[in-house]
Order: C-alpha cells, then structure tokens, then sequence
C-alpha cells in the first residue's frame, strides 16, 4: 500500500503530513475531531542523526501542546551505516527518539506504530518498536537481520536457514515471524477503511503496559520471555 | 592482626586488574562489596536458550548475562553483566529477559539503581526477532524505571564493547562511564565497510575504530559522562560518583538532550574525523590525544567539556 494512500484511508478528514526527503511529519485529523501527531519514515530511508533529531524534535513539541495519540509510520532502511553517523553518536540520537516516544506514551499521549514497508535493526528499534502498539500493513517486509547478512556471520547457506525458518519464526525477515513473537500487535485489512481501525485501537489501547513478552507467549513465539522476565522480577522484589 | 587487614591489600590488587580482561563475574565480584552478590537464575538452574541448538551452538547455562543484586559501598543496587566472550554478549530472548525482569522489579521498589556492565555486539543474530525485541523491551523498561525515579548507571570497557542495540540501551541510560576500550557505536567498523565500502571504514583501521567509537572520543562529545582507566577499582569509582551526581528524568531532560544533540550537529555536523571535533573543542594538540594516559586525559577533558548532568 502506497504512502498516500495509507494516508488518505488513515484521514479522511484531511492531513497536513510532508514527506520530506524520506522524514515524515504533520498531523492528521482523528474521526473523534482530536489531531494526531504523525511522524515517521519513508521510501524505504535510513535513519541517520539528521533524521532523528527532526523525529524527536516533532515528539517533543506535540508533548508541550497537549495531548492526541502519536503515530508512527515505517518505511525505512536500517539505521544510516556511515563514519559521519557514527562519529556524532548516533546511538544517542536513536535512543533519544525512542525516549521521547516511550515518555510520551508513560504521559498520556499514546503511541501507535504503523509498519507498511520496510525496517531494520536500529531504525526499528527507535521507531516502531518504541511504540505502544504496532500495527502491520500486508505491505509490511520488516527484516531485523536479512537472510544474506546472517548466512555470512553464521556461515551457513542462504537454503540451510530458509529450511530452518520453517521450524521457528525466531531469527528469519517477514511480518508474520514478528507478530508471532508479539512484536507487532495486529495485522490491519488494508482493504476497509483505515480510519475505521485506528478509531477501533484507539478505543482499546488499554494501559500504558508493555505486554509484547506476553503476547509472543499466547502465540506461541517467545516460549520463555515472559516468564524469565517474571521470575526475575519476584526474586528481585524480595530486596530489601 | 584482624582478618580486615589481612583482607584490605588483597582485594586492592584484584581490583587494580583489567576490566577489559576480567571476566562478567570478575567484574561483578571485584565491583560489589565483597560477598555481597546474589544471583538471580543463576547457571545452576540451566536457563540456556531455546534456539542456539537449531544451529549445533554450544549453550552457556547463565546465556550470557549474569543479574542480581549486591551492596555497593553499602547501599543496594541490582547489577547485570554480560559476559562478551559467549557469543560476543548478544542479546538473545533469555539474555534480555533477564534484563528486562530486573528493570521492572526496579521500577516497583523505586529506590533500588541498577548498574549495567555492557559488553556487546548487539543483537543475536541466531534468534534476531527475539533478540532485537528483548532491546526494545529493555529500552522500555529503562525508561519505565528511570521514570520512577530509579538511576539505571552504565559501564562500557569489555571486548565486545558496546554495538548496535547495545547502544541505543547505553543512550537510554541515566549516565554511563567508559574506558578507552569501551567502544560505543550503532554499526560495527565490519557491519559499515560491508556495506558502504572500504573507502568509508576501513574496519582494520584499528586507530580509526578508538578514535571514532572509542571512550575518549565518546567522553569528548557528551556522550558518555566520564571516562575511566582500564581498572575494576576505576569503574567502581565511576559508578559510585555517577550514582551519586545523576539527575532524574522527565520532559526537561529531553528537551535538554534534545538541544544537546542539535548543538552538536551544528557544531560538528561537517567534521570529517574525530581529531577535527577535538580541535573544533578547543583541545590544544588533538592529535595527541589517542597516545595520553588515562589520568592526563580526564584532566583535559575535564578541562574542555562540562558535562550535562541532566541531558541524557
């Protein structure tokens, strides 16, 4: 499904988001008559310092403004792999983001994620999965790792861990590994109004609780998180 | 003569050693008050993970992190090491839910810090989905905690040093402490020359990997608080100071990090290498600063760059 697509089935009631050399930013008007921020990534972008500091720059100030929910569409490359990145930090620049996302969702202004393309690795992880709920397209072809990079670091050919992802959706690219291991929510039908199922979510996002560990276990994805996680918890709790 | 004094020098020398040559539980022994650990799924309960067996992988029966908690110069903190000689101290799903269970048991008590000891490549490829997830959890819950009011500390001088999602959790953190070793960075030197070319990073280059990841170029720009030499008993100190200077966490802090992050763009944005924003800082001889010992350099930098203390 095609940005602007995405975007007129998301708002019917109009928006204002530019995509500006990949940076995505604007708002849109809710059925509820509220304004969501948007932010995020496009055409299959990376995510460099440059792009971040204007992501978390737009964060920051829908928080002074108020309140209306976050939303957060992802089409990007991985993070932007250079010396110059690096050199200025950008692992602050990618926490940074995802800071302000995690604090804007604890304070009441709920984050969603929308995955209807591409992401990887770093860029992922200071986007869609800093939100409270992610939400896949069918278009979605997220990758934390692909099949090439990890057939060279695990030296194993490309065919051996096509056949071993069969078994398990615990390493291998693709949307529904990633809804298995309850890192994406749900799975929208692109072919029905999108309006409709962001006002549907929006009426359910529940608390600001992060229950993806618990998810990968009813789906039966991430057999042992949750509850490594949780034993951990009651024995630290016994600290005095 | 009492058992104190017999003990005192001893524990002087094991903490003189090498941080980046100690082990995850040498440096957890030798950081806390001595025999204060207690560990939380320790090794004897074989919590290995699920997955590596899909590859013929030998397992390690902590997964490569050790968490608990301990006294730290009397108070108690939690404390989570990874050890990067297993599997370079990937994150896999049990390693950082590990992580992740002990953050959330922070973030209820309020009053607890947690100490992080970062040695890592990131992300298990082996089990990339479940490994890149647990990071997000943990940014999560870092977050969580430090919202709480709970100070989340970082140390970085292992081997594996501290990459890609491992990064983005130091970046999370109240405040982090680094040694020359102790790189801090997104993309690896390999990960970048593999994919944009030698002429970019020549990841063989190793003077060009510590002055553009390493802990001094890290301490220089504001993105680690303070550096420390290659010693337990350096990191120990560190740590202590950090948890006693560290500053909350909320809409100010972000904006401040925000303006500190903008401000560094402007002035560096256009630096092609290290030694050039080392001049741009008003260091006298930049090009010297790889080649200074540990305690000449703290004196520089703190010379050069006030740290935020309420910017991260």
């Amino acid at each position: 499904m095609t940005l602007d697509r995405i975007l007129a089935s998301m708002f019917p009631d109009g928006h204002d988001v530019k995509n500006d050399g990949g940076v995505l930013l604007g708002s849109g008007t809710l059925r509820s008559g509220d304004r969501a921020l948007v932010i995020g990534v496009a055409d299959r972008t990376a995510l460099g310092v440059d792009e971040a500091i204007r992501l978390s720059g737009a964060v920051l100030g829908a928080i002074k403004r108020g309140s209306g929910p976050i939303l957060v569409i992802v089409d990007s490359d991985s993070q932007r792999m250079s010396k110059r990145d690096e050199l200025l930090g950008l692992n602050e620049f990618l926490a940074h983001l995802a800071k302000s996302l995690i604090h804007a969702d604890i304070q009441g202004k709920p984050t969603i994620g929308l995955l209807y393309g591409h992401s990887a690795a770093g860029a992922f992880l200071a986007t869609a999965l800093a939100t409270r709920v992610l939400v896949g397209l069918p278009s979605a072809d997220p990758a934390v790792m692909d099949l090439p990079s990890m057939s060279k670091v695990t030296k194993l050919p490309i065919e051996v861990l096509e056949e071993k992802a069969k078994s398990t959706p615990v390493f291998a690219p693709g949307l529904q590994n990633l809804v298995q291991l309850g890192a994406v929510h749900v799975i929208w039908d692109d072919q029905v109004s999108l309006a409709d199922q962001l006002e549907k979510l929006l009426r359910n996002m529940g608390d600001a609780r992060d229950r993806r560990d618990a998810l990968g276990k009813e789906r039966g994805g991430r057999m042992k998180a949750a509850d490594i996680a949780e034993r951990v918890r009651e024995l630290a709790m016994q600290t005095r | 003569m009492s058992v104190a004094n017999l003990e005192k020098p001893s524990l002087e020398q094991a903490r003189a050693t090498s941080f980046y040559e100690a082990s995850a539980r040498a440096r957890i022994r030798l950081l806390l008050d001595p025999g204060s650990f207690v560990e939380f799924i320790g090794p004897e309960r074989r919590e290995v993970s699920p997955h590596l067996k899909l590859f013929d992988l030998p397992e390690q029966f902590d997964d490569g992190i050790i968490i608990g908690r301990g006294q730290f110069a009397g108070s108690p903190v939690f404390i989570a090491a990874q050890e990067g000689r297993f599997m370079g101290g990937a994150f896999g799903e049990v390693h950082g839910a590990k992580l992740t269970g002990l953050l959330r048991a922070a973030k209820e008590l309020k009053s607890i810090p947690v100490v992080i000891l970062f040695d890592t490549g990131g992300v298990r490829l082996q089990e990339a989905n479940a490994g890149e997830l647990a990071i997000a959890e943990i940014m999560r819950a870092v977050i969580e905690a430090r919202t709480a009011g709970v100070k989340v500390i970082g140390l970085i001088g292992g081997r594996s040093g501290c990459y890609g999602g491992g990064g983005l959790i130091a970046g999370c953190c109240s405040a982090l402490a680094v040694s020359e070793q102790g790189r801090i960075a997104v993309s690896g030197p390999e990960v970048i020359e593999t994919n944009r070319g030698v002429e970019e990073f020549d990841s063989r280059d190793r003077a060009l990997v510590w002055r553009t990841m390493g802990g001094k170029h890290r301490r220089l720009i504001g993105g680690a608080e303070l550096f420390a030499d290659d010693t337990v008993q350096a990191f120990r100190e560190a740590a202590l100071e950090l948890l006693e200077t560290t500053a909350g966490f909320g809409i100010d802090t972000l904006n401040a990090e925000q303006s500190r992050l903008e401000d560094r763009l402007q002035r560096f944005g256009t630096c092609r290498d290290a030694v050039e924003i080392w001049a741009a800082e008003r260091v006298a001889d930049a090009a010297s600063v790889p080649a200074l010992p540990a305690d000449q350099f703290i004196e520089l930098a703190d010379k050069v760059r006030r740290i935020a203390r309420d910017a991260r």
